[in-house]
């Protein structure tokens, strides 16, 4: 019974998480090429930015 | 007028609210390391928060929707988690140095860590209490005019007229990483990704409607006046008293240091980074409260009280307890450093929500006759493009120090 409870708990942001992504699975934006190429250099950039900030919390970490 | 005065407030309080604890921060150590040098730079970034920042308002005024929720319902799923996770997060940890920023000014007049904490989060709790955004809004204004305390104080060191004149000429004072550290910081200050979601889910709290759009750039454009006038009193400030010979790393440093040269400048320093944490600490959770709220589908409007939005609120207190108790549970050195290094962890991810919001006001069927003009989207991508250099500069600089003469 408590772990029935338990897993009711839990499901619950799980049930919402997934309704979230139903809900906006396709984008309303028209994808130009200009949309794409837009998102493309965004996500080339996070990739960047993400390995440099990594690389200086390692190195932070390794010389502390 | 009287409309005006009716739709005033988001711009001005989003704009001011922008001057928070980290801004001061940022502004104080400009002073006290450049002098004025820099004072042209943040002359040039009123103009560039002000573009951004109405971009909100017509998003927010057509679309009736938050920037989270446009974001999710424009781009889908993938995108929208992402500048979901990465605004709670950003906006936490900017939290955290509004809570540093208010214990430490506070801490000058010898009042305890844990009262600051504690008392904080009460007022801001108790300011959404009756459930009416006109109140909260009047209430957070009062607070935005205690910013300008910096004005006087800026009068009161008699800054030499042809230092600060030169200080207005555009010029960069050598350049080194921890320039460069200094750039970054004052745009990360100036426009941050919390702003933009915080803009345009008050617009939609607030009602604002596009006939609205005109009062609205001017309160945006009054905001930016603001906020650019007071970093540039700080700088004359700290730059006055504090330049050449000291090394501060915070606000509250220099407050400490100046109470000694003029206990009135120092006092007013100290009170003023309080009011900017407070302001902060504010719009900032709220940013968070709304965006979650917005995706979430839960009642997410400052004119509903604790039982008719309960997340609202829950959200809102948590987000502030969490945030106040890592600042009692750290030590200083590491608050310092988490001060100066969330305003670059923000401009690094200012580029995805400035690129989502220019898209999104290019796109005529959902903005309509309200998209860009040609102009407005030269302005926001030479922004976007400026912020994408210099963040992969201090990224190269991070990498090879010694291109910079670091």
């Amino acid at each position: 019974m408590e772990t029935e409870k338990i897993r009711e708990v839990l499901g619950r942001p799980v049930r919402k998480i997934r309704e979230i992504n139903r809900r906006y699975s396709t984008p309303r934006i028209k994808m130009t090429r200009w949309v794409k190429f837009s998102l493309l250099i965004l996500r080339i950039y996070l990739l960047t930015i993400v390995i440099l900030l990594l690389y200086k919390l390692l190195t932070t970490f390794r010389i502390g | 007028m009287s409309i005006f005065l009716a739709v005033a407030g988001p711009g001005i309080i989003v704009m001011i609210a922008d001057n928070d604890a980290g801004g001061i921060t940022t502004y104080a150590v400009t002073g006290a390391q450049f002098q004025y040098d820099l004072i042209w730079f943040i002359l040039l970034l009123g103009p560039v928060a002000f573009v951004v920042q109405d971009m909100c308002v017509r998003l927010g005024a057509v679309t009736k929707r938050g920037h989270a929720e446009a974001i999710f319902d424009a781009f889908g799923s993938f995108w929208g988690w992402f500048s979901l996770i990465d605004l709670t997060a950003t906006d936490w940890l900017t939290i955290i140095t509004e809570f540093i920023g208010m214990t430490a000014a506070l801490s000058i007049f010898n009042i305890p860590k844990v009262l600051t904490v504690a008392v904080v989060i009460v007022v801001i709790m108790a300011m959404v209490l009756q459930g009416r955004y006109w109140t909260w809004e009047k209430i957070v204004l009062v607070f935005c005019l205690l910013n300008f305390i910096y004005i006087p104080a800026a009068f009161i060191v008699h800054p030499s007229v042809s230092a600060l004149l030169n200080g207005f000429i555009p010029h960069l004072p050598g350049f080194t990483p921890n320039l460069l550290f200094l750039l970054m910081a004052n745009i990360g200050t100036t426009i941050a990704p919390w702003m933009i979601f915080f803009h345009q889910s008050a617009v939609v709290d607030k009602g604002l409607k596009e006939k609205h759009m005109h009062y609205s750039e001017v309160d945006t454009g009054l905001g930016a006046l603001g906020t650019v006038v007071t970093a540039t009193a700080i700088i004359i400030v700290t730059g006055a008293l504090l330049y050449p010979n000291s090394n501060i790393q915070s606000a509250a440093e220099a407050a400490s240091k100046l109470i000694t040269i003029s206990p009135y400048v120092g006092s007013a320093l100290a009170i003023g980074l309080f009011d900017a944490g407070l302001l902060g600490a504010i719009a900032i959770s709220l940013a968070s409260s709304w965006a979650l709220g917005e995706v979430f589908g839960w009642a997410h409007s400052l004119n509903t009280n604790v039982r008719q939005a309960p997340w609202f609120a829950i959200l809102r207190a948590m987000i502030l307890a969490t945030a106040g108790t890592v600042v009692l549970l750290l030590s200083g050195s590491i608050l310092v450093v988490i001060t100066l290094f969330v305003q670059v962890i923000a401009v690094t991810l200012l580029p995805s929500a400035m690129v989502f919001l220019i898209l999104l006001l290019n796109s005529e069927e959902l903005v309509g006759k309200y998209k860009n003009k040609l102009w407005q989207n030269i302005a926001a991508t030479s922004i976007v493009s400026l912020i994408l250099v210099l963040s992969l500069l201090y990224g190269v600089s991070i990498l090879f120090p010694h291109l910079f003469g670091g």
